[in-house]
């Protein structure tokens, strides 16, 4: 059984959102990166699970990313997986990415492959659907839990207004979200290994972009608060039904 | 040439994030002087011809009960093949469950630029330009799709519903193959309004002290008929079910209003619901963050404000 969970580099959940180069690029400075935390704390804690369970699994990441990418490369392994691969190129859009890991996946045979639902940078939730697709695979989005019986997988998935389980064969591509598993702090052994697993660097297939990024654009301002007493909870009913008419 | 728009349906009702979606296929298709065609796989009570009032001239349909329940990749293959056989360049999505599923595959497989999460109409005047939300909701991207196909998923409650008049023409379509994904069992939710397809959105966090305390929040929901939320502690500790975590880690949110009792305003929590259009905060601290992205606020004590905001409620609407 070899497992492939694809990772990506994301700004910490805290950090400031601006832009620089007139609105075109993310403002990098003094931010802090993370591991994307749907595939941190979902996609590759199920994967470990898995290989707890059965010690013949073998785990690889893959991420997209230049150089900058490897401390959080690093961060994943302590956390676990047997090694992983970077793909030297900057993410430039969607299908750049997924036709990348595509390009990973086809080599390695994986039996699954487990992405997070979104990155909570660009929010597209659509390397998973590309890469399946392009791997002419079934794909299961959205996961909040994920059982392995033999070579079937049976994932229990949101639906608006529940869930549904569904049974698949491998190979099989799933985007995992919260329920999937729950995060994990690597421990000292762990980081100390990390150091001395594998990280194969590949150079990029050639491929195209079909989206680019003409501007970035911060909401308008709130306009501020309007508080009203607690003492009068039906001027605020007021205010929403005549001023808001959010009803 | 044509904008082909899924048309997502769930238990015999076509989604109210599917007629966003015809309105806004329908607007585009005006705005780049084509057709407006739907697609619909599956099966559903109301006659279909009646989705000619949001503006589509065709609905194409594969009236299949094997149909309703998904599987991206046969979805996928049978939406792209209409697109190539009435030959629409642009494919319009809801960013909902089913298309988060469906888009990608449709996009990879006609290799047409996907932009989802859109929040607006295209900009046409100087090539395709969309808009969409970024960074949870912290910003706006203008993302220019660079390929003769487009595909666009658009944010739930971001496009208006327009109905006017007008009957579609239903087409038949044959889907031969048989899905690869088996459903073994469906459980819905506990809540009566799904929480992406709800209007209004009353929520509730650690503030409440625990979940013998929820009633009056059930009941705030029940007079709004609006869906019931909570924030990650409050998920985490079982008060509630994980399906009502709404948040960076959760389930992002944009509805008309949202409610947020008692809970504090983390950053994390704000990525999820920082697109609702109005947000009101009930906090006793004044100090809280939420008051900050907050546009109407009552500082005060839960257990006094919202049984008087539920009688309130109950006067306007004259209902008991």
């Amino acid at each position: 059984m070899k497992i492939l969970v694809c990772i990506s580099k994301t700004p910490d959940t805290t950090a400031k959102i601006s832009f620089t180069q007139n609105n075109t690029k993310f403002n990098g400075d003094g931010v802090q990166w993370i591991i994307n935390p749907y595939d941190e704390w979902y996609s590759l804690v199920r994967a470990i699970e898995l290989k707890e369970k059965d010690p013949s699994v073998v785990i690889h990441l893959a991420t997209v990313g230049l150089a900058d990418t490897e401390p959080i490369i690093r961060k994943a392994l302590a956390i676990g997986g047997d090694e992983a691969i970077r793909v030297n190129a900057d993410s430039a859009d969607s299908y750049y990415v997924a036709a990348q890991l595509a390009e990973v996946a086809r080599q390695g045979a994986y039996d699954l492959i487990f992405t997070g639902k979104e990155t909570i940078d660009y929010n597209g939730s659509s390397i998973g659907g590309i890469l399946a697709e392009l791997l002419d695979l079934p794909y299961i989005s959205l996961a909040v839990k994920f059982e392995l019986n033999g070579t079937t997988a049976t994932v229990t998935r949101e639906i608006e207004g529940g869930e549904e389980t569904d049974a698949v064969s491998l190979p099989v591509v799933v985007s995992c979200q919260k329920g999937v598993a729950e995060q994990r702090i690597p421990n000292m052994k762990g980081i100390m290994g990390a150091r001395t697993k594998p990280l194969k660097v590949l150079e990029p297939v050639a491929m195209d972009t079909l989206t680019s990024i003409v501007s970035f654009e911060l909401p308008p301002a709130k306009a501020g608060v309007k508080l009203v007493p607690a003492d009068n909870p039906a001027e605020l009913i007021r205010l929403l039904h005549e001023e808001a008419k959010v009803f | 040439m044509s904008v082909l728009i899924f048309i997502d349906h769930s238990d015999g009702h076509v989604k109210k994030a599917a007629l966003e979606a015809l309105s806004y296929g329908a607007a585009l298709a005006g705005q780049l002087g084509v057709t407006a065609e739907g697609i619909l796989l599956g099966t559903v009570d109301s006659d279909l011809s009646s989705l000619g009032r949001y503006g589509v001239k065709k609905v194409h349909q594969a009236a299949q009960e094997t149909l309703n329940h998904l599987d991206a990749q046969l979805f996928a293959r049978v939406i792209a093949d209409t697109a190539t056989a009435t030959g629409a360049t642009v494919l319009v999505f809801s960013n909902n469950v089913n298309g988060k599923a469906i888009a990608p595959r449709v996009a990879a497989r006609l290799k047409a630029g996907l932009v989802s999460g859109a929040v607006a109409l295209p900009d046409t005047a100087k090539g395709f330009v969309v808009r969409k939300n970024v960074f949870s909701g912290k910003a706006f991207a203008n993302v220019s799709i660079n390929t003769p196909i487009r595909v666009i998923a658009l944010n739930p409650n971001s496009y208006p519903v327009k109905e006017g008049e007008g009957t579609a023409e239903i087409v038949p379509l044959t889907v031969s193959a048989t899905p690869r994904v088996k459903v073994v069992s469906t459980t819905p939710a506990s809540g009566h309004v799904p929480l992406t397809e709800a209007e209004i959105v009353v929520s509730g966090g650690r503030g409440l002290k625990g979940p013998e305390n929820w009633g009056m929040i059930e009941e705030l929901a029940r007079v709004l008929g609006a869906a019931t939320a909570c924030s990650r502690p409050v998920a985490d500790s079982h008060w509630r079910p994980h399906n009502e975590h709404v948040g960076q880690t959760g389930i992002a949110i944009a509805p008309n209003l949202y409610i947020a009792i008692g809970i504090s305003g983390a950053i994390q929590h704000l990525a999820g619901v920082n697109r609702s259009k109005v947000i009101v905060v009930v906090n006793k601290d004044p100090e809280a963050p939420f008051f900050k992205a907050a546009d109407y606020g009552i500082v005060g004590d839960a257990f006094e404000v919202v049984p008087n905001m539920i009688e309130a409620v109950k006067k306007l609407k004259g209902i008991a």
